[in-house]
Protein backbone atom coordinates (compact mmCIF):
# COMPACT_ATOMS: atom_id res chain seq x y z
CA UNK A 1 0.00 0.00 0.00
CA UNK A 2 1.07 3.51 -0.63
CA UNK A 3 1.21 5.87 2.28
CA UNK A 4 -0.22 9.16 1.32
CA UNK A 5 0.12 12.66 2.61
CA UNK A 6 -0.94 14.74 -0.32
CA UNK A 7 -1.70 17.73 1.85
CA UNK A 8 1.51 17.61 3.81
CA UNK A 9 4.84 18.04 2.15
CA UNK A 10 7.74 16.06 3.39
CA UNK A 11 10.07 18.26 1.49
CA UNK A 12 10.57 21.87 2.36
CA UNK A 13 9.45 24.38 -0.19
CA UNK A 14 11.51 25.48 -3.14
CA UNK A 15 12.18 28.81 -1.46
CA UNK A 16 14.15 27.27 1.38
CA UNK A 17 16.10 24.85 -0.70
CA UNK A 18 19.80 25.57 -1.01
CA UNK A 19 20.12 27.27 -4.35
CA UNK A 20 22.85 26.48 -6.85
CA UNK A 21 24.71 29.40 -8.32
CA UNK A 22 22.37 31.34 -10.54
CA UNK A 23 23.44 30.93 -14.12
CA UNK A 24 21.97 32.53 -17.21
CA UNK A 25 20.63 29.16 -18.29
CA UNK A 26 18.80 28.57 -15.07
CA UNK A 27 17.21 32.01 -15.25
CA UNK A 28 15.93 31.29 -18.74
CA UNK A 29 14.72 27.91 -17.53
CA UNK A 30 12.86 29.51 -14.65
CA UNK A 31 11.20 32.07 -16.87
CA UNK A 32 10.12 29.39 -19.34
CA UNK A 33 8.87 27.19 -16.52
CA UNK A 34 6.79 29.92 -14.94
CA UNK A 35 5.42 30.88 -18.36
CA UNK A 36 4.27 27.33 -18.99
CA UNK A 37 2.66 27.05 -15.55
CA UNK A 38 0.93 30.39 -15.98
CA UNK A 39 -0.22 29.73 -19.52
CA UNK A 40 -1.68 26.42 -18.47
CA UNK A 41 -3.50 28.00 -15.54
CA UNK A 42 -5.06 30.57 -17.89
CA UNK A 43 -5.98 27.91 -20.46
CA UNK A 44 -7.70 25.85 -17.78
CA UNK A 45 -9.43 28.67 -16.01
CA UNK A 46 -10.53 30.90 -18.85
CA UNK A 47 -13.19 28.63 -20.40
CA UNK A 48 -14.66 27.98 -16.95
CA UNK A 49 -14.72 31.67 -16.16
CA UNK A 50 -16.25 32.42 -19.56
CA UNK A 51 -18.98 29.88 -18.88
CA UNK A 52 -19.88 31.40 -15.53
CA UNK A 53 -19.76 35.00 -16.78
CA UNK A 54 -21.64 34.32 -20.01
CA UNK A 55 -24.38 32.79 -17.91
CA UNK A 56 -25.03 36.35 -16.70
CA UNK A 57 -25.06 37.99 -20.12
CA UNK A 58 -27.86 38.59 -22.56
CA UNK A 59 -27.74 37.20 -26.08
CA UNK A 60 -26.46 40.40 -27.60
CA UNK A 61 -23.52 40.53 -25.18
CA UNK A 62 -22.62 36.87 -25.68
CA UNK A 63 -22.57 37.18 -29.44
CA UNK A 64 -21.09 40.66 -29.88
CA UNK A 65 -18.78 41.03 -26.90
CA UNK A 66 -17.62 37.50 -26.18
CA UNK A 67 -14.59 38.72 -24.23
CA UNK A 68 -16.41 41.41 -22.28
CA UNK A 69 -17.92 41.32 -18.83
CA UNK A 70 -21.70 41.07 -18.48
CA UNK A 71 -23.34 44.52 -18.28
CA UNK A 72 -25.24 43.38 -15.23
CA UNK A 73 -25.62 40.15 -13.28
CA UNK A 74 -28.70 38.63 -14.86
CA UNK A 75 -29.61 36.04 -12.27
CA UNK A 76 -32.79 35.48 -14.23
CA UNK A 77 -30.79 33.39 -16.72
CA UNK A 78 -29.98 30.99 -13.92
CA UNK A 79 -33.60 31.04 -12.81
CA UNK A 80 -34.76 30.33 -16.36
CA UNK A 81 -32.29 27.48 -16.81
CA UNK A 82 -33.48 26.06 -13.52
CA UNK A 83 -37.13 26.28 -14.55
CA UNK A 84 -36.57 25.07 -18.11
CA UNK A 85 -35.54 21.63 -16.99
CA UNK A 86 -32.44 21.87 -14.83
CA UNK A 87 -34.51 21.54 -11.67
CA UNK A 88 -35.80 18.15 -12.78
CA UNK A 89 -32.43 16.89 -14.05
CA UNK A 90 -30.80 18.13 -10.88
CA UNK A 91 -33.30 16.33 -8.65
CA UNK A 92 -32.88 13.13 -10.66
CA UNK A 93 -29.11 13.36 -10.38
CA UNK A 94 -29.35 13.90 -6.63
CA UNK A 95 -31.59 10.84 -6.23
CA UNK A 96 -29.49 8.53 -8.37
CA UNK A 97 -26.17 9.79 -6.99
CA UNK A 98 -27.10 9.57 -3.32
CA UNK A 99 -28.70 6.16 -3.64
CA UNK A 100 -25.68 4.77 -5.47
CA UNK A 101 -23.31 6.29 -2.92
CA UNK A 102 -25.05 4.55 -0.04
CA UNK A 103 -25.35 1.25 -1.90
CA UNK A 104 -21.81 1.21 -3.25
CA UNK A 105 -20.12 2.21 -0.01
CA UNK A 106 -22.08 -0.19 2.19
CA UNK A 107 -21.95 -3.20 -0.10
CA UNK A 108 -18.23 -2.64 -0.75
CA UNK A 109 -17.46 -2.19 2.94
CA UNK A 110 -19.27 -5.46 3.76
CA UNK A 111 -17.37 -7.31 1.08
CA UNK A 112 -14.06 -5.73 2.02
CA UNK A 113 -14.60 -6.81 5.61
CA UNK A 114 -15.46 -10.33 4.56
CA UNK A 115 -12.41 -10.51 2.32
CA UNK A 116 -9.85 -9.27 4.80
CA UNK A 117 -11.16 -10.60 8.13
CA UNK A 118 -13.02 -13.85 7.51
CA UNK A 119 -12.05 -17.21 6.11
CA UNK A 120 -14.40 -17.58 3.17
CA UNK A 121 -14.73 -20.78 1.24
CA UNK A 122 -13.36 -19.78 -2.21
CA UNK A 123 -12.25 -16.43 -0.81
CA UNK A 124 -9.52 -16.20 -3.43
CA UNK A 125 -12.08 -16.81 -6.12
CA UNK A 126 -14.11 -13.88 -4.84
CA UNK A 127 -11.03 -11.65 -4.78
CA UNK A 128 -10.26 -12.64 -8.35
CA UNK A 129 -13.84 -11.97 -9.39
CA UNK A 130 -13.63 -8.48 -7.91
CA UNK A 131 -10.25 -7.84 -9.48
CA UNK A 132 -11.56 -8.97 -12.87
CA UNK A 133 -14.46 -6.58 -12.49
CA UNK A 134 -11.94 -3.73 -12.61
CA UNK A 135 -11.01 -4.74 -16.13
CA UNK A 136 -14.50 -4.79 -17.59
CA UNK A 137 -15.82 -1.61 -19.07
CA UNK A 138 -19.40 -0.33 -19.20
CA UNK A 139 -19.35 0.41 -22.95
CA UNK A 140 -18.88 -3.25 -23.78
CA UNK A 141 -21.93 -4.19 -21.76
CA UNK A 142 -24.39 -1.70 -23.27
CA UNK A 143 -26.30 -4.04 -25.58
CA UNK A 144 -26.71 -7.04 -23.26
CA UNK A 145 -27.61 -4.69 -20.41
CA UNK A 146 -30.26 -3.10 -22.59
CA UNK A 147 -31.81 -6.54 -23.08
CA UNK A 148 -31.40 -7.51 -19.46
CA UNK A 149 -32.88 -4.31 -18.03
CA UNK A 150 -35.81 -4.49 -20.42
CA UNK A 151 -36.42 -8.11 -19.47
CA UNK A 152 -36.47 -7.46 -15.72
CA UNK A 153 -38.46 -4.25 -16.07
CA UNK A 154 -35.80 -1.83 -14.87
CA UNK A 155 -35.41 -0.06 -18.21
CA UNK A 156 -36.34 3.60 -17.94
CA UNK A 157 -36.35 3.75 -14.14
CA UNK A 158 -34.10 5.29 -11.51
CA UNK A 159 -33.23 1.77 -10.46
CA UNK A 160 -31.50 1.02 -13.76
CA UNK A 161 -28.94 3.72 -13.05
CA UNK A 162 -28.66 3.11 -9.31
CA UNK A 163 -28.04 -0.61 -9.78
CA UNK A 164 -25.54 -0.14 -12.60
CA UNK A 165 -23.64 2.69 -10.92
CA UNK A 166 -23.32 0.44 -7.90
CA UNK A 167 -22.40 -2.76 -9.71
CA UNK A 168 -19.74 -1.18 -11.91
CA UNK A 169 -18.09 0.74 -9.08
CA UNK A 170 -18.05 -2.06 -6.51
CA UNK A 171 -14.70 -3.54 -7.63
CA UNK A 172 -12.83 -0.26 -7.34
CA UNK A 173 -14.49 0.65 -4.05
CA UNK A 174 -13.87 -2.77 -2.48
CA UNK A 175 -10.17 -2.54 -3.24
CA UNK A 176 -10.01 0.98 -1.90
CA UNK A 177 -11.69 0.08 1.38
CA UNK A 178 -9.96 -3.28 1.75
CA UNK A 179 -6.52 -1.69 1.47
CA UNK A 180 -7.47 0.49 4.43
CA UNK A 181 -9.13 -2.20 6.55
CA UNK A 182 -6.14 -4.53 6.20
CA UNK A 183 -4.06 -1.96 8.03
CA UNK A 184 -6.43 -1.81 11.01
CA UNK A 185 -4.93 -3.83 13.88
CA UNK A 186 -6.54 -7.21 14.45
CA UNK A 187 -6.33 -6.62 18.18
CA UNK A 188 -9.42 -4.39 18.03
CA UNK A 189 -11.46 -7.29 16.62
CA UNK A 190 -10.09 -9.61 19.26
CA UNK A 191 -10.81 -7.21 22.07
CA UNK A 192 -14.39 -6.83 20.86
CA UNK A 193 -14.78 -10.61 20.52
CA UNK A 194 -13.67 -11.08 24.12
CA UNK A 195 -16.28 -8.52 25.11
CA UNK A 196 -18.82 -10.82 23.50
CA UNK A 197 -19.55 -8.85 20.35
CA UNK A 198 -20.75 -10.70 17.27
CA UNK A 199 -19.18 -10.35 13.84
CA UNK A 200 -21.90 -7.96 12.75
CA UNK A 201 -21.50 -5.86 15.89
CA UNK A 202 -17.76 -5.66 15.39
CA UNK A 203 -18.29 -4.48 11.84
CA UNK A 204 -20.89 -1.83 12.61
CA UNK A 205 -19.50 -0.55 15.91
CA UNK A 206 -15.75 -0.94 15.52
CA UNK A 207 -14.50 -1.45 11.98
CA UNK A 208 -16.87 0.86 10.15
CA UNK A 209 -16.28 3.88 12.41
CA UNK A 210 -12.52 3.29 12.24
CA UNK A 211 -12.66 3.21 8.45
CA UNK A 212 -14.40 6.54 8.21
CA UNK A 213 -11.64 8.40 6.37
CA UNK A 214 -11.56 5.92 3.51
CA UNK A 215 -15.35 5.69 3.43
CA UNK A 216 -15.46 9.44 2.90
CA UNK A 217 -12.97 9.12 0.04
CA UNK A 218 -14.99 6.30 -1.49
CA UNK A 219 -18.22 8.26 -1.20
CA UNK A 220 -16.69 11.37 -2.78
CA UNK A 221 -15.30 9.45 -5.74
CA UNK A 222 -18.63 7.70 -6.20
CA UNK A 223 -20.35 11.10 -6.14
CA UNK A 224 -18.07 12.41 -8.86
CA UNK A 225 -18.64 9.29 -10.94
CA UNK A 226 -22.42 9.07 -10.60
CA UNK A 227 -23.04 12.80 -10.99
CA UNK A 228 -21.11 12.86 -14.24
CA UNK A 229 -21.92 9.46 -15.77
CA UNK A 230 -23.26 9.75 -19.29
CA UNK A 231 -23.38 6.51 -21.32
CA UNK A 232 -25.72 4.48 -19.08
CA UNK A 233 -27.86 7.54 -18.42
CA UNK A 234 -28.19 8.10 -22.16
CA UNK A 235 -29.09 4.55 -23.11
CA UNK A 236 -31.14 3.26 -20.19
CA UNK A 237 -33.35 6.25 -19.46
CA UNK A 238 -35.45 7.70 -22.25
CA UNK A 239 -38.24 9.37 -20.27
CA UNK A 240 -37.49 13.10 -20.24
CA UNK A 241 -38.69 13.38 -16.63
CA UNK A 242 -36.15 10.80 -15.42
CA UNK A 243 -33.08 12.17 -17.15
CA UNK A 244 -30.04 13.07 -15.10
CA UNK A 245 -28.02 16.25 -15.59
CA UNK A 246 -25.40 15.07 -18.12
CA UNK A 247 -28.02 13.80 -20.56
CA UNK A 248 -30.55 16.49 -19.72
CA UNK A 249 -28.08 19.25 -20.50
CA UNK A 250 -27.51 17.90 -23.98
CA UNK A 251 -31.23 17.75 -24.66
CA UNK A 252 -31.55 21.26 -23.23
CA UNK A 253 -28.81 22.50 -25.54
CA UNK A 254 -30.65 21.16 -28.57
CA UNK A 255 -33.94 22.65 -27.36
CA UNK A 256 -32.50 26.12 -26.69
CA UNK A 257 -30.26 26.40 -29.72
CA UNK A 258 -29.94 30.17 -29.73
CA UNK A 259 -30.33 30.96 -26.07
CA UNK A 260 -26.68 30.60 -25.12
CA UNK A 261 -26.76 32.42 -21.78
CA UNK A 262 -29.48 30.17 -20.39
CA UNK A 263 -27.69 26.99 -21.50
CA UNK A 264 -24.43 28.29 -20.07
CA UNK A 265 -26.17 29.11 -16.81
CA UNK A 266 -27.48 25.54 -16.79
CA UNK A 267 -23.96 24.20 -17.34
CA UNK A 268 -22.69 26.26 -14.43
CA UNK A 269 -25.39 24.93 -12.12
CA UNK A 270 -24.55 21.38 -13.18
CA UNK A 271 -20.81 21.81 -12.66
CA UNK A 272 -21.06 23.53 -9.30
CA UNK A 273 -21.83 20.61 -6.93
CA UNK A 274 -18.89 18.42 -7.91
CA UNK A 275 -16.46 21.33 -8.07
CA UNK A 276 -17.57 22.42 -4.59
CA UNK A 277 -17.30 18.86 -3.30
CA UNK A 278 -13.80 18.68 -4.69
CA UNK A 279 -12.78 22.01 -3.17
CA UNK A 280 -14.11 21.02 0.25
CA UNK A 281 -12.93 17.42 0.32
CA UNK A 282 -9.79 17.79 -1.72
CA UNK A 283 -7.59 15.75 0.56
CA UNK A 284 -10.02 12.83 0.78
CA UNK A 285 -10.49 13.00 -2.97
CA UNK A 286 -6.81 12.74 -3.69
CA UNK A 287 -6.32 9.97 -1.18
CA UNK A 288 -9.02 7.94 -2.87
CA UNK A 289 -7.69 8.65 -6.33
CA UNK A 290 -4.07 7.87 -5.69
CA UNK A 291 -4.78 4.82 -3.53
CA UNK A 292 -7.29 3.48 -5.99
CA UNK A 293 -5.06 4.22 -8.92
CA UNK A 294 -2.06 2.73 -7.15
CA UNK A 295 -3.43 -0.78 -6.96
CA UNK B 1 -21.68 -30.44 8.72
CA UNK B 2 -22.41 -27.68 11.21
CA UNK B 3 -18.87 -26.37 10.87
CA UNK B 4 -19.23 -26.27 7.10
CA UNK B 5 -22.41 -24.27 7.41
CA UNK B 6 -20.76 -21.80 9.77
CA UNK B 7 -17.95 -21.28 7.29
CA UNK B 8 -20.38 -20.66 4.43
CA UNK B 9 -22.28 -18.20 6.58
CA UNK B 10 -19.37 -15.83 6.14
CA UNK B 11 -20.50 -15.53 2.53
CA UNK B 12 -23.28 -13.26 3.73
CA UNK B 13 -20.70 -10.48 3.70
CA UNK B 14 -19.66 -10.82 0.09
CA UNK B 15 -22.92 -12.11 -1.36
CA UNK B 16 -24.46 -8.74 -2.41
CA UNK B 17 -21.27 -7.67 -4.15
CA UNK B 18 -20.76 -11.01 -5.87
CA UNK B 19 -24.38 -11.18 -7.01
CA UNK B 20 -24.34 -7.65 -8.47
CA UNK B 21 -21.05 -8.30 -10.22
CA UNK B 22 -22.16 -11.58 -11.72
CA UNK B 23 -25.52 -10.32 -12.96
CA UNK B 24 -24.68 -6.80 -14.13
CA UNK B 25 -20.98 -6.92 -15.00
CA UNK B 26 -19.96 -10.47 -15.92
CA UNK B 27 -23.12 -11.83 -17.48
CA UNK B 28 -23.38 -8.92 -19.97
CA UNK B 29 -19.80 -9.43 -21.15
CA UNK B 30 -20.43 -13.10 -21.85
CA UNK B 31 -23.83 -12.40 -23.36
CA UNK B 32 -22.28 -9.76 -25.62
CA UNK B 33 -19.87 -12.29 -27.06
CA UNK B 34 -22.76 -14.67 -27.74
CA UNK B 35 -24.92 -11.95 -29.28
CA UNK B 36 -22.17 -10.93 -31.66
CA UNK B 37 -22.77 -14.20 -33.53
CA UNK B 38 -26.44 -13.44 -34.00
CA UNK B 39 -28.47 -11.08 -36.12
CA UNK B 40 -31.36 -9.35 -34.40
CA UNK B 41 -33.04 -6.04 -33.83
CA UNK B 42 -35.79 -4.51 -31.77
CA UNK B 43 -38.46 -5.86 -34.13
CA UNK B 44 -37.15 -9.40 -34.34
CA UNK B 45 -36.50 -10.14 -30.70
CA UNK B 46 -35.56 -13.73 -31.54
CA UNK B 47 -31.88 -13.60 -32.49
CA UNK B 48 -30.89 -15.57 -35.58
CA UNK B 49 -27.51 -17.32 -35.61
CA UNK B 50 -25.30 -15.96 -38.39
CA UNK B 51 -21.85 -17.20 -37.43
CA UNK B 52 -19.09 -14.69 -38.03
CA UNK B 53 -21.13 -12.61 -40.49
CA UNK B 54 -21.17 -9.59 -38.17
CA UNK B 55 -17.41 -9.69 -37.88
CA UNK B 56 -16.93 -10.03 -41.63
CA UNK B 57 -19.24 -7.08 -42.19
CA UNK B 58 -17.44 -5.04 -39.54
CA UNK B 59 -13.93 -5.77 -40.77
CA UNK B 60 -14.85 -4.78 -44.33
CA UNK B 61 -16.60 -1.60 -43.18
CA UNK B 62 -14.48 1.53 -43.74
CA UNK B 63 -16.29 3.33 -40.91
CA UNK B 64 -15.12 0.70 -38.44
CA UNK B 65 -11.49 1.27 -39.46
CA UNK B 66 -11.99 5.01 -39.37
CA UNK B 67 -13.33 4.70 -35.83
CA UNK B 68 -10.47 2.48 -34.74
CA UNK B 69 -7.97 4.91 -36.24
CA UNK B 70 -9.62 7.78 -34.38
CA UNK B 71 -9.23 5.82 -31.15
CA UNK B 72 -5.55 5.36 -31.93
CA UNK B 73 -5.21 9.11 -32.59
CA UNK B 74 -6.94 9.71 -29.26
CA UNK B 75 -4.44 7.45 -27.53
CA UNK B 76 -1.38 9.02 -29.12
CA UNK B 77 -2.38 12.63 -28.44
CA UNK B 78 -3.49 11.76 -24.92
CA UNK B 79 -0.17 10.12 -24.20
CA UNK B 80 1.74 13.21 -25.27
CA UNK B 81 -0.39 15.48 -23.09
CA UNK B 82 -1.50 13.38 -20.16
CA UNK B 83 1.72 11.47 -19.64
CA UNK B 84 4.18 13.99 -21.16
CA UNK B 85 2.97 17.53 -20.59
CA UNK B 86 1.44 16.77 -17.22
CA UNK B 87 4.69 15.23 -16.01
CA UNK B 88 6.53 18.40 -17.00
CA UNK B 89 3.89 20.56 -15.31
CA UNK B 90 4.11 18.50 -12.12
CA UNK B 91 7.90 18.72 -12.07
CA UNK B 92 7.75 22.49 -12.58
CA UNK B 93 5.19 22.84 -9.79
CA UNK B 94 7.48 20.95 -7.46
CA UNK B 95 10.66 22.71 -8.50
CA UNK B 96 9.59 26.33 -8.88
CA UNK B 97 6.49 27.01 -6.87
CA UNK B 98 6.31 27.72 -3.16
CA UNK B 99 4.07 25.58 -1.05
CA UNK B 100 1.03 27.80 -0.77
CA UNK B 101 0.84 28.80 -4.44
CA UNK B 102 1.50 25.22 -5.41
CA UNK B 103 -1.57 24.06 -3.54
CA UNK B 104 -3.62 26.73 -5.25
CA UNK B 105 -2.39 25.86 -8.74
CA UNK B 106 -2.91 22.16 -8.10
CA UNK B 107 -6.51 22.81 -7.12
CA UNK B 108 -7.02 25.02 -10.13
CA UNK B 109 -5.55 22.51 -12.55
CA UNK B 110 -7.89 19.85 -11.24
CA UNK B 111 -11.11 21.83 -11.67
CA UNK B 112 -11.92 20.72 -15.26
CA UNK B 113 -11.69 17.09 -14.15
CA UNK B 114 -14.25 17.73 -11.43
CA UNK B 115 -16.72 19.00 -14.03
CA UNK B 116 -18.68 16.43 -15.96
CA UNK B 117 -17.50 15.63 -19.43
CA UNK B 118 -20.92 16.68 -20.71
CA UNK B 119 -20.57 20.15 -19.23
CA UNK B 120 -17.11 20.45 -20.74
CA UNK B 121 -18.33 19.10 -24.07
CA UNK B 122 -21.29 21.45 -24.37
CA UNK B 123 -19.12 24.37 -23.22
CA UNK B 124 -16.52 23.62 -25.88
CA UNK B 125 -19.12 23.24 -28.60
CA UNK B 126 -19.90 26.91 -27.87
CA UNK B 127 -16.23 27.83 -27.94
CA UNK B 128 -15.82 26.03 -31.28
CA UNK B 129 -18.89 27.68 -32.80
CA UNK B 130 -17.98 28.91 -36.30
CA UNK B 131 -19.71 32.29 -36.01
CA UNK B 132 -19.55 33.34 -32.40
CA UNK B 133 -17.08 30.92 -30.85
CA UNK B 134 -14.13 32.21 -28.85
CA UNK B 135 -11.65 30.03 -30.72
CA UNK B 136 -12.29 31.72 -34.05
CA UNK B 137 -12.53 35.13 -32.38
CA UNK B 138 -9.14 34.58 -30.80
CA UNK B 139 -7.60 33.50 -34.09
CA UNK B 140 -8.93 36.62 -35.79
CA UNK B 141 -7.68 38.80 -32.96
CA UNK B 142 -4.10 37.61 -33.44
CA UNK B 143 -4.24 37.83 -37.24
CA UNK B 144 -4.70 34.14 -37.88
CA UNK B 145 -8.23 34.56 -39.17
CA UNK B 146 -7.54 32.34 -42.16
CA UNK B 147 -7.31 29.39 -39.77
CA UNK B 148 -10.82 29.97 -38.45
CA UNK B 149 -13.26 27.23 -39.37
CA UNK B 150 -16.29 25.25 -38.25
CA UNK B 151 -14.17 23.16 -35.93
CA UNK B 152 -16.73 20.48 -35.18
CA UNK B 153 -18.48 20.70 -38.53
CA UNK B 154 -15.61 19.82 -40.86
CA UNK B 155 -14.35 16.33 -41.47
CA UNK B 156 -10.73 17.37 -41.26
CA UNK B 157 -10.97 18.97 -37.83
CA UNK B 158 -13.89 17.40 -35.93
CA UNK B 159 -12.11 14.56 -34.15
CA UNK B 160 -9.05 16.70 -33.39
CA UNK B 161 -11.21 19.37 -31.81
CA UNK B 162 -12.85 16.80 -29.57
CA UNK B 163 -9.46 15.34 -28.65
CA UNK B 164 -8.21 18.83 -27.78
CA UNK B 165 -11.13 19.38 -25.41
CA UNK B 166 -10.41 16.06 -23.79
CA UNK B 167 -6.80 17.12 -23.12
CA UNK B 168 -8.03 20.34 -21.58
CA UNK B 169 -10.08 18.27 -19.18
CA UNK B 170 -7.51 15.65 -18.26
CA UNK B 171 -4.01 17.13 -18.22
CA UNK B 172 -4.50 18.81 -14.84
CA UNK B 173 -5.85 15.59 -13.39
CA UNK B 174 -2.83 13.51 -14.34
CA UNK B 175 -0.50 16.37 -13.34
CA UNK B 176 -1.98 16.19 -9.84
CA UNK B 177 -1.40 12.43 -9.73
CA UNK B 178 2.24 13.04 -10.70
CA UNK B 179 2.59 15.72 -8.01
CA UNK B 180 1.39 13.28 -5.37
CA UNK B 181 3.88 10.67 -6.60
CA UNK B 182 6.70 13.24 -6.54
CA UNK B 183 5.93 14.25 -2.99
CA UNK B 184 6.72 10.72 -1.91
CA UNK B 185 10.31 10.96 -3.14
CA UNK B 186 12.61 11.26 -0.11
CA UNK B 187 14.13 14.71 0.07
CA UNK B 188 17.62 13.34 0.76
CA UNK B 189 17.92 12.28 -2.86
CA UNK B 190 17.58 15.86 -3.97
CA UNK B 191 20.06 17.07 -1.40
CA UNK B 192 22.58 14.53 -2.61
CA UNK B 193 22.03 15.71 -6.18
CA UNK B 194 22.60 19.31 -5.10
CA UNK B 195 25.85 18.35 -3.41
CA UNK B 196 26.93 16.67 -6.62
CA UNK B 197 26.25 19.92 -8.43
CA UNK B 198 23.50 18.41 -10.54
CA UNK B 199 21.29 20.97 -12.34
CA UNK B 200 17.52 20.99 -12.32
CA UNK B 201 17.15 19.23 -15.65
CA UNK B 202 19.65 16.52 -14.81
CA UNK B 203 18.06 16.01 -11.40
CA UNK B 204 14.71 15.56 -13.13
CA UNK B 205 16.06 12.82 -15.37
CA UNK B 206 18.25 11.10 -12.82
CA UNK B 207 15.97 11.24 -9.77
CA UNK B 208 12.41 12.43 -10.37
CA UNK B 209 11.68 10.42 -13.49
CA UNK B 210 12.91 7.06 -12.20
CA UNK B 211 11.18 7.61 -8.86
CA UNK B 212 7.76 8.20 -10.43
CA UNK B 213 8.11 5.31 -12.84
CA UNK B 214 5.31 3.32 -11.27
CA UNK B 215 2.86 6.21 -11.52
CA UNK B 216 3.99 6.88 -15.08
CA UNK B 217 3.32 3.30 -16.15
CA UNK B 218 -0.06 3.46 -14.53
CA UNK B 219 -1.03 6.72 -16.19
CA UNK B 220 0.17 5.43 -19.55
CA UNK B 221 -2.02 2.35 -19.18
CA UNK B 222 -5.06 4.28 -17.99
CA UNK B 223 -4.65 6.82 -20.78
CA UNK B 224 -4.42 4.20 -23.51
CA UNK B 225 -7.36 2.15 -22.31
CA UNK B 226 -9.34 5.35 -21.72
CA UNK B 227 -8.68 6.31 -25.33
CA UNK B 228 -10.23 3.08 -26.59
CA UNK B 229 -13.27 3.50 -24.35
CA UNK B 230 -13.95 7.14 -25.18
CA UNK B 231 -17.63 7.83 -25.75
CA UNK B 232 -19.08 10.81 -23.90
CA UNK B 233 -17.23 13.76 -25.38
CA UNK B 234 -17.59 12.50 -28.94
CA UNK B 235 -21.28 11.82 -28.40
CA UNK B 236 -21.89 15.25 -26.90
CA UNK B 237 -19.86 17.29 -29.37
CA UNK B 238 -20.21 15.60 -32.78
CA UNK B 239 -22.09 12.31 -32.29
CA UNK B 240 -19.50 10.88 -34.70
CA UNK B 241 -20.18 13.31 -37.52
CA UNK B 242 -19.84 14.92 -39.92
CA UNK B 243 -20.22 11.92 -42.21
CA UNK B 244 -18.82 9.52 -39.60
CA UNK B 245 -15.47 11.30 -39.68
CA UNK B 246 -15.22 11.55 -35.91
CA UNK B 247 -16.67 8.15 -35.01
CA UNK B 248 -14.83 6.19 -32.38
CA UNK B 249 -15.58 2.56 -31.54
CA UNK B 250 -17.88 3.52 -28.66
CA UNK B 251 -20.05 5.92 -30.62
CA UNK B 252 -20.10 3.63 -33.65
CA UNK B 253 -21.39 0.83 -31.43
CA UNK B 254 -24.06 3.14 -30.04
CA UNK B 255 -25.14 4.32 -33.47
CA UNK B 256 -25.31 0.82 -34.90
CA UNK B 257 -27.25 -0.52 -31.93
CA UNK B 258 -29.70 2.23 -31.13
CA UNK B 259 -30.10 4.17 -34.38
CA UNK B 260 -29.57 1.66 -37.15
CA UNK B 261 -30.94 -1.16 -35.02
CA UNK B 262 -28.18 -3.53 -36.08
CA UNK B 263 -27.57 -5.08 -32.67
CA UNK B 264 -25.45 -8.00 -33.81
CA UNK B 265 -22.97 -5.77 -35.61
CA UNK B 266 -22.86 -3.46 -32.60
CA UNK B 267 -22.15 -6.40 -30.31
CA UNK B 268 -19.18 -7.38 -32.47
CA UNK B 269 -17.82 -3.81 -32.17
CA UNK B 270 -18.20 -4.18 -28.41
CA UNK B 271 -16.23 -7.41 -28.52
CA UNK B 272 -13.37 -5.61 -30.27
CA UNK B 273 -13.38 -2.91 -27.57
CA UNK B 274 -13.42 -5.62 -24.93
CA UNK B 275 -10.47 -7.49 -26.42
CA UNK B 276 -8.36 -4.33 -26.74
CA UNK B 277 -9.05 -2.94 -23.27
CA UNK B 278 -8.85 -6.31 -21.56
CA UNK B 279 -5.47 -6.99 -23.14
CA UNK B 280 -4.16 -3.62 -21.96
CA UNK B 281 -5.50 -4.06 -18.45
CA UNK B 282 -4.29 -7.65 -18.16
CA UNK B 283 -0.86 -6.53 -19.34
CA UNK B 284 -0.78 -3.89 -16.65
CA UNK B 285 -1.79 -6.38 -13.96
CA UNK B 286 0.88 -8.82 -15.05
CA UNK B 287 3.45 -6.03 -15.01
CA UNK B 288 2.54 -4.78 -11.54
CA UNK B 289 2.44 -8.32 -10.16
CA UNK B 290 5.90 -9.03 -11.47
CA UNK B 291 7.24 -5.83 -10.04
CA UNK B 292 5.76 -6.68 -6.67
CA UNK B 293 7.55 -10.03 -6.65
CA UNK B 294 10.78 -8.41 -7.79
CA UNK B 295 10.91 -5.97 -4.93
Amino acid sequence: MIALDSGVDRRTTAKHRPRATVSFRSVVGRVLGWTLLGAFAVAVLYPVLWMVLSGFKDNQEVFNQPWGLPGELRWENYARAWDLGVVRYFTNSVIVTSASIVATTLISAWAAYGLCRLKLPFGNGVALLVLGGLLLSPTVALIPLFRLLTAIGLFDTYWALIVLYTAFRIPFTIFLIRAYMIELPRSVDEAATIDGASRAQIFWRVILPMSRPILVSAALLQALFAWNEFAFALVFVSDESLKTLPVGLVSMQSRLLTDWPVVLAGLTIAALPTILLFLIGQRQFLRGLTEGVGK
Amino acid sequence: MGALLTRWRAWVWVLPAVALLLVFVYYPIVDNLRLSFFSWNAFSPEPRFVGVDNYTEMFTDPVFWRALLNNVAYAVVSLVFQAGLSLVLAALLEELVGKRLRGLLRTLYFIPAAMSITVAGVLFSFLYNPRYGLVNEALQAVGLGHLARAWLGEESSAIWSVIAMSQWQSVGYTAVLFVVAMQRIPREYYEAAKVDGSGAVRTFFSITLPMVREMTTLIVILTISGAFLVFNEVMVMTAGGPDNSSQVLGTWLYRKAFFEDDMGYAASVATVIFVITFAIAAGQLALSRRRRYDS
